[in-house]
């Protein structure tokens, strides 16, 4: 079974321009929306109280809410979480050292509504903390970015490098956006998740840039634009096939994964859609705009694949 | 016919057999369990054991096994969770305190590979349920108290050395000295150095005065102290609970991570393990009336005001005799029937009681029980952080004796005293800790999360299996077979390595899955390729492998150092996942380049013409 019987020869490069265009666009409103709709920031980022109670069966919020006005409990904010029977409810930071009776008290308010009322978890995150973790999550997306920059100028020369920057740039930007839409809870799992966005759209770059810098050793005489658009056609079985199983992998994980999981699956799957067109679109694309040519790729002594096995 | 080289095939199959064995238990899986020990340390004898089992058993409550471990813990393993919960119930309520009951899972594997020391991988929290606490040293307090020692140290120098002083103060990170005669600078710091030879002076400072600085290098050394004192305490302290697996690490520049597994209450932990307790010993001043000062407010020159128990005033000398620093052990050891504690100093606190023993014999002593707490506080519209220091007098009793550094303290209710003893054996705190961040996941929504999780995983697995076959038929079973290999190295390391396994560990299981699928797609295509221009059967199994290879070494490189950055700047989930990413990329790359390679010789290798590839 093979999906392209033969080597398509679409030209990808010749539609480049327009793909900018839109791809700046998309960028912008990303931008656009984490500005004006903000992101659903979790206790890991704003620091304070989560709760997430179960019940036998559905409740009302409005009874909930009403109950835990009844016992006294101030500036919460209720949700229902996964089904109907599970409400998370979030309270401002508080005394971190008691968030244990606190939620106790909130337990206390809420038995009265269902025959079993049990807390499953309950998460506090002091102000310090949260900070923090905001501060190491940009870390380490700033150091990943700097470290595949500088292994693949090495491996590619700095026009592939750059290209690949600004790829890894676009995809995190645009899944940020995407969950800012989706207004999915942007917690430390959604950070991992958009460093395997990351991750996963390098990697797809690597595979595309491997082939263009094989064809621009094999095609000296072409244009670099047909060259690009060689390896980009050749390597388009693989594309399809590889996005398309972890596409259906991450889906599996977002539909049948539990709600823990749910946020992490759906950036992943948005960004395996972004990283697969960035890699075309936006690494190769800004590398020939750059002028990437064969010359890239003639290095004084010769080198073989030969002499990169182990 | 080709050869595969037979080394690489006898390492290849020991490496399998080797993960095979590390995985096999996670094969068997874990049951829920209770964890018991005794409150009073003693061994488990058969007859208790025995008694325990038959409990359950009149209770209708089934257990699959119940023995003791070589760290003289009693286990009960159960079918359900229900179950579990019964007997938890049962046991608690016909042995009252008797001993501490953990719920936790305890492994099903046959005796055998429990004998090996083979143990399932273990669950993070979010997979187990359990908490998670981490607390923050008060590095500057610690600070403080040194300061406050060195005040106190250099009184008592200066006194010794007849120098007259108008003022001994502590200001910002220094200790202010006034003296009544500034001629007398010069032998004053001569005293104060040979009390500690580390001091460093301010130089400008005015005719009598001396400021001694405390050194970037001493406050440095007295954090670092104050943090692994903590780290002693709440290791001590989460070992008192009884609950197996516990974790007590440091985490960053001041925190302290803790994780107990299992289900708890998490407010009597909290408790347990956060409560700042340390004691101060003082004389009672008795020149001034403490009904007085808190008339007033304002305590005398030299004394502080505080509250007994009952409520009441007592006006107490600024001096300290001693603090719970230098508190070497201390017991719940009731004396005539009366409830007390019994104390122990280390020998600077023991000349100090000695001395001050000595010197007021009959006059009262008091023992200041002080707790800390932060309380987040509304404050021009800000949340503020506030330190509140629960201050109270526990005990005032007259000096009977001349002791030193072995003591009893009274004045407690048994409970009181048995929790005292408890927390200031457990290691006397320096710097006080609070929380900053506490997670608790009910074992429900672990099962729930491993559940769905695992689900989500093998159905995914199945159709990429069923995908692969399809479309390249006997090398994609090659492949599935590979993929397979793979989940069993990760699941092998991470045993091997004793990493938990999280929630986003799955996730990112699922990940280097997709990626060995990807290799392995990428050494298949460039396999057809090579057939497709018309290379032999062999020659096109070669060539896919070399020229894959490079592309498939760059992205993994690119991935494994994205792996590492995440795991040195990421924490909790984020690490869960750099773990099991790095771990799978390197299995993903065995599998993929030498597995896979293999098998494909092992297939065709011994067929003396292949005449077209199935793929």
């Amino acid at each position: 079974m093979e999906f392209l019987k033969q080597v398509p020869s679409i030209r990808f490069m010749a539609l480049r321009r327009y793909w900018y265009v839109i791809s700046a666009l998309v960028v912008a409103g990303s931008i656009a929306l984490v500005i004006v709709r903000g992101l659903n920031l979790t206790v890991d980022f704003t620091g304070g109280l989560v709760l997430e109670v179960g019940f036998s069966q559905p409740v009302d919020l409005e009874r909930v809410r009403s109950a835990l006005d009844g016992g006294g409990i101030e500036d919460f904010q209720v949700r229902t979480y996964g089904t109907g029977s599970e409400i998370e409810v979030r309270l401002p930071p508080a005394e971190t050292g008691v968030a244990a009776d606190e939620a106790k008290r909130v337990l206390g308010a809420l038995t009265p509504l269902a025959s079993k009322v049990t807390l499953n978890r309950t998460e506090s995150v002091g102000p310090q903390v949260s900070q923090q973790l905001g501060e190491q999550a940009a870390m380490a997306v700033l150091m990943t970015l700097l470290l595949v920059l500088i292994y693949i100028a090495m491996r590619f020369r700095w026009r592939f490098g750059v290209g690949s920057l600004v790829a890894s740039l676009h995809d995190p930007i645009v899944a940020v956006g995407a969950i800012a839409l989706l207004g999915i809870p942007f917690d430390l799992n959604v950070v991992a998740a958009l460093l395997t966005i990351l991750g996963y759209s390098v990697n797809d770059t690597v595979v595309i840039f491997d082939r263009i810098r094989e064809r621009f050793k094999s095609m000296r005489k072409a244009e670099p634009a047909e060259v690009i658009d060689r390896a980009i056609n050749e390597t388009l079985a693989r594309t399809i096939i590889v996005s398309g199983c972890a596409l259906s992998s991450v889906i599996f994980l977002a539909t049948l994964g539990g709600e823990t999981l749910r946020g992490f699956a759906v950036a992943l799957a948005i960004g395996i859609v972004i990283g697969t067109y960035s890699s075309i679109y936006v690494a190769g694309a800004i590398a020939l705009d750059l002028g990437a040519t064969a010359r890239d790729f003639m290095p004084p002594e010769k080198r073989g694949d030969v002499d990169e096995m182990p | 016919m080709q050869r595969y080289p037979l080394w690489k095939g006898v390492l290849l199959t020991a490496i399998m057999v080797a993960a095979i064995l590390l995985a096999l238990p996670n094969w068997y899986g874990e049951s829920p369990a209770l964890q018991m020990s005794r409150r009073d340390r003693a061994a488990f004898d058969a007859a208790t054991t025995a008694e325990i089992s038959d409990a359950l058993k009149a209770a209708a409550i089934p257990t699959d096994e119940v023995y003791v471990d070589s760290d003289n813990r009693l286990w009960a393993r159960f079918a359900s969770v229900d179950e579990q919960l019964k007997a938890r119930d049962l046991i608690q309520a016909k042995y009252e305190g008797q001993y501490a009951i953990a719920l936790t899972n305890a492994s099903r594997a046959p005796d055998w590979l429990n004998s090996l020391g083979l143990e399932p991988m273990s669950l993070g929290l979010d997979l187990r349920g359990g908490m998670l606490l981490v607390y923050e040293v008060d590095t500057e307090g610690a600070v403080a108290q040194l300061l406050q020692r060195m005040e106190r140290d250099f009184r008592k120098v200066l006194r010794d050395a007849r120098i007259q002083y108008q003022e001994v103060a502590v200001s910002g990170n220094s200790v202010q000295v006034t003296l009544r005669d500034p001629s007398e600078t010069a032998a004053a710091r001569k005293v104060l150095l040979e009390y500690d030879r580390q001091l460093t002076f301010a130089p400008d400072s005015a005719p009598g005065s001396i400021a001694a600085t405390l050194g970037e290098a001493a406050i440095k050394e007295r954090q670092n102290f104050a943090i692994q004192q903590n780290i002693t305490a709440l290791e001590n302290r989460v070992n008192a609970l009884g609950v197996a697996e516990t974790v007590v690490q440091r985490q960053g520049q001041n925190r302290i991570a803790v994780q107990v597994p299992g289900v708890q209450d998490a407010s009597e932990v909290v408790r347990l393990l956060g409560k700042v307790a340390t004691l101060e010993f003082r004389l009672v001043d008795t020149a001034n009336s403490p009904m007085e000062a808190a008339r007033t407010g304002r305590a005398p020159l030299g004394t502080k005001l505080y509250k007994q128990r009952d409520g009441s005033p007592v006006l107490l000398k600024r001096d300290v005799i001693a603090t719970g620093e230098q508190l070497i052990d201390a017991s719940f050891a009731p004396s005539q029937g009366e409830p007390a504690v019994s104390v122990k100093l280390d020998s600077r606190g023991g000349d100090e009681m000695l001395r001050t023993t000595r010197e007021n014999l009959n006059r009262p002593m008091a023992v200041v029980f002080i707790e800390k707490e932060r309380e987040l506080v509304q404050r021009d519209g800000h949340e503020v952080a506030l330190d509140r220091s629960k201050e109270e007098v526990i005990s005032v009793a007259s000096i009977r004796g001349v002791f030193s550094n072995n003591f009893q303290i009274t004045g407690l209710s048994a409970v009181e005293g048995t929790e005292l003893a408890k927390l200031l054996r457990a290691g006397a705190l320096a710097a006080p800790i609070i929380i900053v961040e506490q997670r608790v996941i009910g074992p429900s929504v672990g099962k729930d999360n491993i559940e769905k999780g695992t689900r989500a995983l093998a159905i995914a697995g199945i159709f990429l299996f069923a995908f692969m076959a399809m479309y390249y038929r006997i090398f994609g079973l090659i492949a599935d077979i590979v993929l397979l290999t793979n989940v069993v190295l990760i699941v092998a390391m991470l045993a091997l390595f004793n990493a938990a396994l999280t929630l986003p560990g799955i996730a990112g299981i699922v990940l280097t899955v997709g990626t060995a699928v990807d290799a392995n797609i990428l050494i298949y295509e460039r396999i057809r390729e090579e057939i497709a221009i018309g290379a032999s059967p062999w020659a096109a199994i070669n060539a896919g492998f070399d020229k894959a290879f490079s592309a498939i070494a760059d992205s993994n490189v690119t991935m494994m150092m994205s792996g590492i950055v995440l795991f040195l700047f990421g924490s909790g989930p984020v690490r869960g996942f750099a773990v099991t990413l790095c771990i799978g990329i390197v299995a993903s790359m065995f599998t993929a380049l030498i597995g896979s390679r293999a098998l494909i010789y092992l297939f065709y290798g011994r067929r003396r013409r292949i005449e077209r590839l199935a793929i």
